[in-house]
Parts: structure tokens; sequence; C-alpha cells
């Protein structure tokens, strides 16, 4: 990894004032964030704060009002600038999402929901499929092949032949997590992966995040409300709320900080 | 206690039914004498009948009940059927070979009324397969299947009047043109999804009914085009029970070229990705699939097999006129991927078989024909929610071990 935080080289992923409106209500508002290469950073806020329609605007869902996300070019070039893009072309540009409310292909296979990850870097088409000749056959094993590893990484290996819908809660966020990295990205966005897990689950979740991070090389990005699994897997914090950013920092000043603590707590609650 | 609650609720039926047949089955005016008769004998029968029917069928309820709870509990049923697969696989190859033979020697061995009956239920099997890509896979619920249809019957109608065109040059013009249709109806919904895309696929089927009954110039309207060609075998004229059987074995190719291509797009790259958007539209194109493009294709994928179907029926009827294309087509083919198994390819033509050939075959209850055909696909939906073949997709297994 590089060094030295001020250049554009190491960042994966650069949001500049970002601002979304829905009709008159201001979502998002002036919100900056930086992600640089192999970091992992967590975007944090009370309910409502904006976070997941911070996501949305990234991963292609909403077409934010102003602001630019930019995201490195073709090999190290200027960075482009991927507003507005629908998204399965953001996820083609190496940012893949998983969902807050877990959204699994329910009836297909934990090993077909991976390989439906692996769509967008394969390339057979109708003819192939038609006449199924060496290449389109080559290129499903390794799909295949690929989508099993990938399972074999995040632990899900006994129940690759399973439906999606029979597997836990748990597995069922890590397999979200799995699909998403069936596209090979350089960014992957988590959306409260935690929800509703208990703590061992979650423990188990912090060491397989870290170790995706590690083996794969990449940057990951994540909402979550467990502060407990936010301060000790991120290396940096944003916090927003009412659709602006409060405070940013490492886990340690954002603990400390008051503004967060304020957002977070409220004053006059205190009182009440 | 348990039983006098069941024979209240039995009576209750019963009562329900004399009410409801009651003008049908006990009142019968004969006009010319002008007298009014009270069959009274019917309305014991129905109540009797229906007292008794009610039990059956409580009873074959809390059967399929106790099989669902079974299924939850444990994998008894699950084991069964994999038992039953299992053999399947043994008894494949006699089966096939079983089932060719019949195949081939059918219109040999039938009258030519049992063929031509045969046809339209293999060209209703056709259809099925269609439309099995664009409900069944993609999950896109399509009320104007019938459109394709009528593009295909009158592409090779109006391009065989005009041009002189023959069975086997429109063939594959009435696959481009339906697939052509698909993409234009495509363009406009992709935006839809479930009931709103099921009325605008409903207006599209009317809107093309509508206008080849107007537009009289282009489509000879009402009246439709009559003395088209049956398939030529080499130049040779052949007798009608000749161009009959002629045009079956034609039908059966056209058959097994649809289950062939079905079956490979289903196990393909772009057939997963049509079972995933159809789970889930928005992770779907979350993980990077196009969704506009993959609804494209389904819907042109499915329109090619009914413009080919088109083709063949206007070559088996020799005439086509608006009449054949209406929204009840759509419906019985989409009856037929319902019925079938959605998704499933043998369920499919099983359920285009049932659903051609038993209208046909209850000749013999006359009047009472489509009553029963009512009362069997009510009973089947009941019975077999998923279709005749539910839920027996081929999932990729991974048997391999990586080591």
């Amino acid at each position: 990894m590089k060094a030295g935080s001020g250049s554009d080289r190491d960042l994966i992923l650069r949001v500049c004032n970002l601002g979304m409106n829905f009709g008159g209500l201001r979502a998002l508002d002036d919100v900056n964030l930086n992600v640089k290469e192999m970091e992992i950073v967590a975007l944090i806020g009370p309910n409502g704060a904006g976070k997941t329609t911070f996501f949305n605007c990234i991963a292609g869902i909403y077409e934010p009002t102003d602001g630019d996300i930019l995201i490195p070019g073709h090999a190290g070039g200027r960075m482009q600038r991927i507003n507005g893009l629908k998204p399965n072309q953001v996820t083609e540009r190496g940012l893949a999402r998983t969902f807050q409310n877990i959204r699994l292909f329910q009836n297909m296979t934990v090993l077909e929901n991976v390989m439906i990850g692996r769509h967008c870097r394969t390339k057979a088409g109708i003819a192939g499929a038609v006449f199924k000749g060496k290449r389109t056959r080559a290129e499903e094993r390794l799909i295949v092949d690929t989508s099993y590893n990938i399972l074999a990484e995040m632990g899900l290996a006994d129940h690759v032949n399973e439906f999606a819908k029979n597997l836990s809660y748990g597995a069922q966020r890590r397999l979200e997590i799995a699909r998403a990295m069936g596209t090979e990205p350089l960014l992957l966005l988590l959306d409260e992966p935690a929800a509703g897990m208990n703590p061992q689950e979650t423990a188990e979740l912090v060491a397989l995040i870290r170790n995706i991070r590690t083996s794969q090389g990449i940057s990951i990005l994540l909402i979550e409300h467990d502060m407990k699994l936010v301060m000790s897997l991120s290396e940096r914090i944003y916090v927003i709320d009412y659709g602006r950013k409060i405070a940013e920092g490492t886990p340690e000043e954002i603990k400390d900080n008051p503004v967060v603590i304020k957002a977070y707590l409220g004053e006059e609650l205190f009182d009440a | 206690m348990f039983k006098l609650s069941e024979i209240k609720k039995s009576i209750y039926v019963s009562l329900w039914f004399v009410f409801l047949t009651f003008p049908l089955m006990v009142i019968h005016i004969n006009p010319i004498e002008k007298l009014v008769e009270w069959r009274w004998r019917n309305m014991i029968m129905v109540g009797v009948g229906s007292f008794v029917l009610s039990f059956v069928w409580r009873y074959l309820i809390g059967r399929k009940e106790l099989g669902n709870k079974r299924a939850f509990e444990g994998n008894a049923i699950k084991t069964s059927f994999r038992s039953l697969v299992a053999e399947k696989k043994k008894l494949f190859l006699p089966v096939m070979i079983v089932t060719g033979i019949f195949i081939i020697i059918f219109p040999h061995v039938v009258s030519l009324y049992q063929t031509n009956i045969m046809i339209s239920a293999l060209i209703y099997v056709m259809l099925g397969l269609g439309l099995n890509i664009v409900v069944g896979l993609a999950g896109l619920l399509d009320l104007g299947y019938v459109a394709f249809y009528a593009v295909g019957a009158y592409s090779y109608a109006l391009l065989n009047y005009h041009f002189g065109f023959t069975f086997w040059m429109v063939l594959p013009i009435g696959a481009l043109l339906g697939a052509l249709f698909g993409i234009i109806l495509g363009f406009p919904v992709l935006r839809l999804r479930g009931d709103y895309l099921a009325i605008v696929t409903l207006g599209f089927g009317e809107i093309i009914r509508i206008i080849l009954e107007n537009w009289s110039e282009f489509s000879f309207g009402p009246s439709g085009i009559s003395n088209i060609p049956r398939p030529s075998l080499f130049g040779v004229e052949l007798s009608i029970h000749g161009a009959a059987i002629y045009m079956y074995y034609i039908v059966v190719m056209l058959c097994l070229l649809t289950i062939f291509v079905v079956r490979r797009l289903q196990d393909s790259r772009i057939g997963r990705a049509w079972i995933a958007l159809r789970e889930d539209e928005i992770a779907c194109q979350a993980m990077g699939i196009d969704k506009a493009k993959m609804k494209l294709t389904a819907f042109a994928l499915g329109a090619t097999w009914a413009g080919m179907g088109g083709v063949v029926f206007a070559a088996k009827t020799t005439f086509v006129n608006p009449a054949s294309f209406t929204i009840w087509e759509s419906i019985i083919i989409l009856c037929i991927v319902v019925l079938g198994g959605m998704g499933s390819v043998i369920g499919v033509i099983l359920g285009a078989l049932v659903l051609i050939l038993l209208p046909e075959y209850l000749r013999a209850f006359s009047e009472y024909r489509m009553l029963v055909f009512g009362a069997l696909l009510v009973v089947m939906m009941v019975f077999r929610p998923g279709g005749i073949v539910s839920d027996v997709r081929k999932t990729y297994k991974f048997e391999r071990k990586v080591e």
C-alpha cells in the first residue's frame, strides 16, 4: 500500500459534495467520502440519517441530484464519474453491494446465487447456450469452480447445493457477501451486514470481512449499527446525520466526538 | 361430535350447490308448449351428490395437508421423490424409445381426426414452451402472447399470397418476425412488472387482433386469407391424409427443436440470469445483470416460437382470420404453462397435451364438456398448485471435490 492520503492514486472511491433530493426533502447534503485501497471504512449515523440513500446513490439505484462519485479509471488513469450509471454498470466497474434486508435468490441454490454474481464477468450468449461449444462448456466449468472457491472461503462449502431460503440467517448474510464477491469487486459495499446476528455470528463476520480484505485485496465500505463491530473492524469512520456529514476520523476520535454523541443520544432526551 | 360437525358442513355445502344449480338443473322451460317443468329429481341428485362429494373432497384435502406437513417436518416426500428420479434414470432410455416409437407410428395407426388434433396439441406444446421462457423463467406475465402467434400466421399467409413464398421459406422469417415483435413489445414494458405488465401485454395482444380485423387492405379483415398452401414435400402434391401425416412429422421435429433449444437456454448463463430476474429484480441488477437486455432477450426468444407456431398453424388450417387469435388463446397458453408447472419443460408438454386433447376427448360429455374441463382445472390447481410437474428444476450441483 502506498502512503500519502492527499493524492488520488490510492483512492478506490471518491465522493465529492454528494447531494440527493426527493422532491422537497434533502436526503443527502454535501457529503464527502473517500475510500482508499484495502481500507475498511464505516458509515454510521442514527436511523433515517441517509446512510442507505448514500449507498443507493453509489450503487446506481438513485441518481444523485448533485455531486460526483468517482472511481479509478482504466489502468490507473484519471478517475471516472459513475453518477447515473445503472446498477449493473456500476457492478461491472467493480462496486458490489449487499442489501440491508436480505435479497438472495431464494429459490436458487447457494452455488447458483454465486454463479449469478459471475454473470458480468462471463460472456456466453444465446448462440453459446444453444450450441454449447467447447468455449461455453469451459466457461461454465470455470464459473462453477470459481463460485465454489468463493463459497469455500466464506465457510459455506457444506451448503453449496442447498436452496438459499433453507440457510440460517447468518449463513444467508454470508451468502450475500459471497454473491457480491462473485462479481470480482474492487470495493465491497455492505449494508448492515451484522443486522440480526447474535454476538458469536458477529464475531465470525468480523473475522470473515478482515479475511476478505487481506486475501482479495479489496476495500470495504460498510453501514452498520453494531458499534462494537464498527469500532473493531473499521479503520476510518464517517458519521452522517440528517443527510450531512458531521464527523470523520479513526474509531478513537469518533468515540469521543461530542457532535456524534449528541447526534446519537440527543441532549433533551436526558431530561425526558 | 366431530363427525356431527362434518355432516353439518356437508349439509350446508349440498344446500349451497342445490341453490346454485337450481335454475339450471331444476327449472326447465318448454317454450313450445309454454310450460315450466320442475325437475325435483335433479335437485335431490345434486343435493345427495354434493353431500357425498364434499366428504371425498375433505378427505383429499386432509391427505394433501398431511403430505405438506410431512414434507415440512421431514424429508419423507423428498426421499421418495428422489428414489423416483433415480429409478427414472434407469427407465429413461426404454421410456424414450417407447415414446419415440409411439410418436413415429402414431399418425399411421389413428384416424385423420386424431392426427389433426395431435398436430394442434403439438403446436400448443411449442407455444407453451415459448411462453414458458417469458413467464416461467423470466417471470414476466405476458397475456398478449397470441399476438406473436398471429404475426407468424399472417406472415406466412401474406407472404404467400403476395409473393408466393413457400412454407419452408417463411418458417425462419416468421420466427424472426416473432422475435422482432417481441422486442417491439418489450421496449415499452421494460419498466413494468406483475399486474401492470400483464395489462399492457393484454392490450398489445388485442391491438394486433383489432388491426388485423380492421385494416382490410392489409389483412383482408375478418374474412381472413384462405387457400394457404400446405408445406410441399419436394414439390410432390400430397393427399389430405398424406399432408396431415407430413404436417405431423414437421410439427414433431419443430417441437423437438423447441425442447432442445429451450432446455439448453434454461441450463445456460442466460437461463440463470432469467431465473434470477424472476426471483429478485433489484438484486439481479445489483449483481451486474443488465435487466433490460435480459427482459428483451426473454421476450424475443419466447416470441420466436410463437412466430414459428403461427406459420405452422396457417399451413395446417390453410386459412387464417383474426378470430383465431383472441385473448382466449393467450389464456389457454398461459394455462398450459401454469398447469404444466412453471419453468418445467416436461410439465409444459404434459400441460399442452392435457389442455388441448382433453376438451376433444371430453366431447362424449357433449354440453357438459367445458363444465367438466373447468372442474378439472380447479381440482388440479387445488391439489397440485405448482402444476403437473412442479419444482423439478435442474439445479447446479457441485459434485467434484476440490483437493
